[in-house]
Parts: structure tokens; sequence; C-alpha cells
């Protein structure tokens, strides 16, 4: 963690609290945190400690009550939605617990749906999609549904689908959490190797330990403050 | 794959559920057109059997004459084929309590302008000749007992005096709409006898009976007929036979009003139907709009998608069921008695309002679920477990 990286991710302050009925339901408190490029950030907690809502902060799909979030230099706090929309879809690639896939899309749509906001013609997202399924070892998968694959080639899909778009930070909210450990050791595998050849700045949420370790920082949040 | 890919594949996630969405919009959409192509029907019928007779009688009451020279006048209308006329004659046969109509008409013509009073040929041509023939009825001839030869003595009222016709025809009635109870005898004998008694009530008509070559031109023909009349002592006014018998159509009118009725009752069920179907498969794709929306999909994406898919079922099911409409309508026309419709088939404008009516539905229908797909907020929406 040189300090003359870049810095990708830049946290200040930033508080959350959800309004359910009429109760302020406070989940962050002035929360801040900094996050370099290339960095490799494991975020641990207990369950309902606020990791999947900071995330969600960082990924610009949800929006802090104060404070700001800086990512790659913008202040994505400041955008309207359709411009926030695009700038999701051209700088984060997201990974869930639960792979999220369409399941009437096969392998290959499911990975070729991001590429659909870009200007590329079919050859061009041909070629993308090919590339993202073969380096994540699913080359000769890709004209099955998800209910014809198993957990792990979900989460390799879904993980494929991320990075298609070649984005700057991925995001992932327990992406080992549904696995067994030969999965997510294949996941963590995965997402080491984005991370180390092709730079790729990753925010992990995990309550798994042996994923934590293939991090290079850990921070632990609970009751709504970060801790490292 | 592009978005419309996944607007079919989503439709073809429950094909029972889709089939039947569609098979249900089929059922209606064939009810609907078999309804419209009735009403249809009827209007046309009304028109058909009636526009091409004007009925022109005084402007202010129908108890007033008009003058006989107006017959040459009408008849250079353009668009007139013929022109005859009437007077209500009334009096008195045999017995006061039984009312027919008595009508004195030319007796070179009005047969000819009433075609649907049947008579044969030879009986028609010996009334023509004869000045004091009338013709009756079959109706009027069994009552009465009546044969060719026999003489009808009538009381006068309208016209007082004793009167005497000579029965030289009966006519048969053509359809069962045909009234078969007149009786008609020559305008010219009760012309005569008006210029002998009362000169100031010779050369008047009841009213004037236009056949018209083409019934479109109806409209513009009764309003050249009455200003020619305009600001002369006697007015008049014209209208299709029908019209003028607004009994018929007051009763005709209710019925059409309540088909009309249903058959848009039909659409809103259709509504139902796919309104229903809509918002169930949105509902279970809430998690999936959200992560579209996480990828970057916008709200006008979502309404490709749902409204896409809504308009595709409504179009499957309006497009099966008029085409259903065709055979339905082509097997009710070849058991329905001939003469009910002159026309019964599906009109263009059956189809026109068809179609319209299942790309408004479909439209409709994916209104609210669209609404909430884009209005989930994407955190809430991807917490909801699928
Ligand atoms: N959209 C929301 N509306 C209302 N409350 C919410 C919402 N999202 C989160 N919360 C609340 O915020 C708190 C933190 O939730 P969050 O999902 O961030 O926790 P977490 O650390 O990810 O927990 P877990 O480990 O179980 O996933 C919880 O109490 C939760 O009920
Ligand atoms: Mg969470």
């Amino acid at each position: 963690m040189a300090a003359d990286r870049r810095t990708m991710i830049e946290i200040t302050n930033v508080s959350k609290s959800y309004r359910r009925d009429s109760l302020e339901i406070p989940v962050l408190h002035s929360v801040s945190l900094v996050v370099p490029e290339g960095e490799f950030l494991a975020l641990m907690g207990p369950s309902g400690s606020g990791k999947t809502t900071l995330l969600n902060l960082i990924a610009g799909i949800d929006r802090p009550t104060s404070g700001n979030v800086i990512v790659n230099g913008v202040d994505i706090g400041m955008m309207n939605e359709s411009t926030l929309a695009r700038w999701r879809s051209s700088n984060v690639g997201f990974i869930f617990q639960f792979y999220n896939l369409l399941p009437v899309l096969t392998a290959y749509e499911n990975v070729e749906l991001p590429l659909l906001l870009t200007s590329l013609k079919k050859k061009g997202r041909r070629e993308h999609v090919e590339a993202a399924l073969r380096l994540v070892g699913l080359g000769d998968r890709m004209s099955h549904y998800p209910k014809q694959l198993s957990g792990g080639q979900e989460q390799r899909v879904a993980i494929a689908r991320a990075i298609v778009t070649d984005p700057t930070i991925i995001v992932a909210d327990e992406p080992t959490g549904d696995l067994d450990r030969v999965s997510a050791g294949e996941i963590m595998a995965l997402l080491e190797q984005l991370n180390a050849e092709y730079k790729k700045t990753i925010v992990m949420v995990t309550h798994d330990p042996r994923a934590a370790e293939k991090a290079h920082t850990v921070m632990h949040l609970e009751k709504g403050e970060l801790s490292a | 794959m592009k978005i419309v890919k996944l607007v079919w594949k989503n439709m073809m996630r429950h094909k029972l559920r889709a089939a039947l969405t569609v098979l249900g919009i089929a059922i209606a959409v064939t009810a609907f057109g078999m309804l419209r192509t009735v009403v249809t029907a009827w209007n046309v019928g009304v028109e058909a059997s009636a526009a091409n007779r004007l009925i022109t009688r005084d402007a202010v009451s129908f108890i007033f004459t008009l003058p006989l020279s107006y017959k040459d006048q009408i008849a250079r209308v353009p668009g007139v084929e013929d022109v005859t006329f009437a007077n209500w004659f009334g009096g008195v046969y045999i017995d006061k309590n039984q009312f027919f109509a008595r009508l004195a008409v030319p007796g070179d013509n009005y047969i000819d302008v009433y075609p649907e009073c049947i008579v044969p040929p030879e009986q028609l041509a010996v009334f023509k000749k004869e000045r004091n023939s009338c013709i009756i009825g079959s109706q009027i001839a069994e009552r009465y007992n009546l044969k060719l030869g026999d003489i009808m003595p009538v009381d006068g009222d309208i016209y007082p005096g004793k009167w005497e016709f000579v029965v030289r025809g009966i006519y048969t009635p053509k359809d069962k709409v045909t009234d078969p109870s007149n009786m008609f005898f020559h305008w010219e004998y009760l012309n005569e006898r008006m210029k002998d008694q009362s000169p100031g009530r010779a050369n008047q008509v009841g009213w004037y009976v236009i056949k018209v070559k083409n019934p479109a031109e109806a409209a513009s023909i009764s309003q050249k007929v009455d200003a020619l009349f305009e600001n002369s002592p006697a007015e008049t006014k014209t209208e299709t036979e029908r019209a003028f018998q607004q009994d018929f159509l007051a009763s005709v009118g209710a019925i059409l009003t309540a088909m009309n009725v249903i058959s848009f009752v039909i659409v809103g069920i259709i509504l139902l139907v796919l309104g229903n179907t809509m918002i169930m498969s949105a509902r279970e794709r809430t998690q999936e709009y959200a992560v579209l929306k996480t990828l970057g999909f916008t709200g006008w994406h979502i309404v490709g998608l749902i409204g896409g898919e809504s308009l595709l079922i409504a179009c499957l099911g309006g497009g099966l069921g008029l085409a259903g409409t065709f055979p339905l309508v082509a097997g009710f026309a070849a058991v329905m008695p001939k003469g009910w419709f002159p026309v019964f088939q599906v009109e263009t404008i059956t189809l026109i309002l068809g179609v319209s009516s299942a790309v408004l539905v479909g439209i409709l229908s994916s209104i609210f679920p669209i609404q909430r797909a884009i209005s989930t907020r994407i955190v809430d929406g991807l917490r909801q477990v699928g």
C-alpha cells in the first residue's frame, strides 16, 4: 500500500440512515475511507453492520445521507440518476452473493447484457463476451442457461459479466457466500488474478476469513463504524 | 442479442400463462368482433333498406298538404330517380274500429317505388287502366274475405261522401317488415271529385315519396329538395323513410346501444386479463429489473421491456381473435335466415377497432407495472428475495 498510488475511492464523513415509516434507522456513522488504485480491500463485520450499504454507496446504486463519495476523481453524489447509470455501466463491475443472472438468458447473453449499452457492434460484442467467458474458464459453456450451471459456474458467469465492460473498480458482496470451499477457492483465485494481472481495484464484502486472506487490506465495520 | 429478444424470452418464461392470456384475449376480441359486426350490419341494414326512399312532407305538420306542382320540381333534382306521392284517405270500411291504412296514390308509379308490395303483373295492368279500382294487402283480403272484382264501399271523413272501389289487385308482402294491410287506390279518382266538390282541396298531395339513385346522397338530396321550397307558403321537410318511422328507430336504438356498451365492456375484460398477467410477471422480476438498473439500464429500457411484452401479448391475442372472427361471422351468415341483414361481414372499421383496442389495452396494462419497476429503488429491488 504505497502512499504514492493514486486514490481510487475517497469517502469522507459519510453517514447513511434509512427511513422506515417515521422511524430513522442510522446505518453508517460518519465513515471515512481512502482506497488507492489497484487495491484489493475486504470489508468484514457482523450481519447488519452496514457492509452492503457502504458497498452500494461506493458503487453508486445508493446515495449517502451526508458526506461525499468520490470515485476515480468524480463526486458521484452530485450526479443525477441517468448520468449515474451511465457512469456505473462504464466504471463499476458488480458481483452479487446470489449471482443475479437473468434466468431466461444464456451465459453468453448474460455477459453480453452490459455491452448492449455501449456502441459496440455485434462482432465487437462477441469478441468481448468470448474473451471474458474464456478468462473465467467457461469458454465451453456459453450457450448454457443459469439453471444448467453449478453455483460456482454461475458466479464465474457473473464475474465475466462484471468485467466485460472493463470497469475500473469491481464491487463484490459476499461473492463466495453461497459456494462450497472448492468453488469459493476458484472464485477467489479469479478475483486475485483480476487484481494482480488486470489491475482492477476490488472492494469485497465477506464473512469468510479464507476469502479475506486473499485481500491486501481487511477492514472491519461494526455498528456503522470502520476500523482496520 | 437485442432487447427485443429479452422481451420475447420474458414472455416465453411461463409458456402456459402466456398462452392462456393470449387465448383469453383472442376469445374476447372474437366476441368483440362478432358484436361489432352485428352492430355494423344493423346500421347498414337500416341505411340500405330505407335510405333510397325519402319522404317529403309539410315542414310544419304532417296534416298539411303540399301542392301537386312540387312533383315536377322535385323530379328535376339531380340524383332523384322517381317521385310519387300519397294522400291519407281515412274513412270507415264496415267497422269503425277495424283500422287499416287507405292511401290515394298515383296509379302509374306508386307500386314501382314500393317493390316490397308484390302485385301480379296482370292485376297491376288492370288496376292501372281502371279509374276507381284499388289494390289491397293480402291480410285485408283475408280478413274481409275479399276477392278480385269485389266492391269496397267506404264512408269518407277527411274526404266526405260515399266512395266505392273495385278490388283489382291483391299484393303480398315481400318480407316480414312489410305491412300486409294497406289499401291503395287512384289519387286521380279522389282529385276529380275534389275539383268538382271543393276545388280548394284539389291538386293537393299528402306527402311525396322520392326514390333516390344513390342512398349515400340521401342527405344532400333532402337538403336540395327542402331548399327548393324555402320561403314558399308550403315549406317542406325531407328525411329518409326510416328516420320518418321514429318508433322503429327508437326500439332498435336501445338494442344497438346495449350491444355497443357490451362490446366495450369486453375491452375492459381484456384489460383486466392482461393487466393481471403483467402485474404478476413484473412483480416476480423486481430483482431482475434492479439488476438491470444496476448494470446501467435506464427507465426507458424498463418501459421497453415491460411495455413491449404487454404489447406483444395483446397483439398476438388481438390478431388471433380477429382471425377467428372471420370464420365465426361467415358461419353465422350461413345459418342466419336470409334478409335479416342485407350485409353481414367483418367490416374494415371492426378490424381497425379491434386492432386499436388491443394496442390500447397493451399500453394500459403495462403502465402500472412499469411505474412500479421504475420507482422501486435499486437497493430495495436487490434486497427483494426472488
Ligand atoms: N433499503 C433499506 N431500507 C431499510 N433499511 C435498510 C435498507 N438496507 C439496509 N437497511 C438496514 O441497514 C442495516 C445494515 O444493512 P446492511 O445490508 O448494510 O448490512 P450488512 O452488513 O450487509 O449485513 P449482512 O452481513 O447481513 O449482509 C440493517 O439494519 C438493515 O436492516
Ligand atoms: Mg450485506
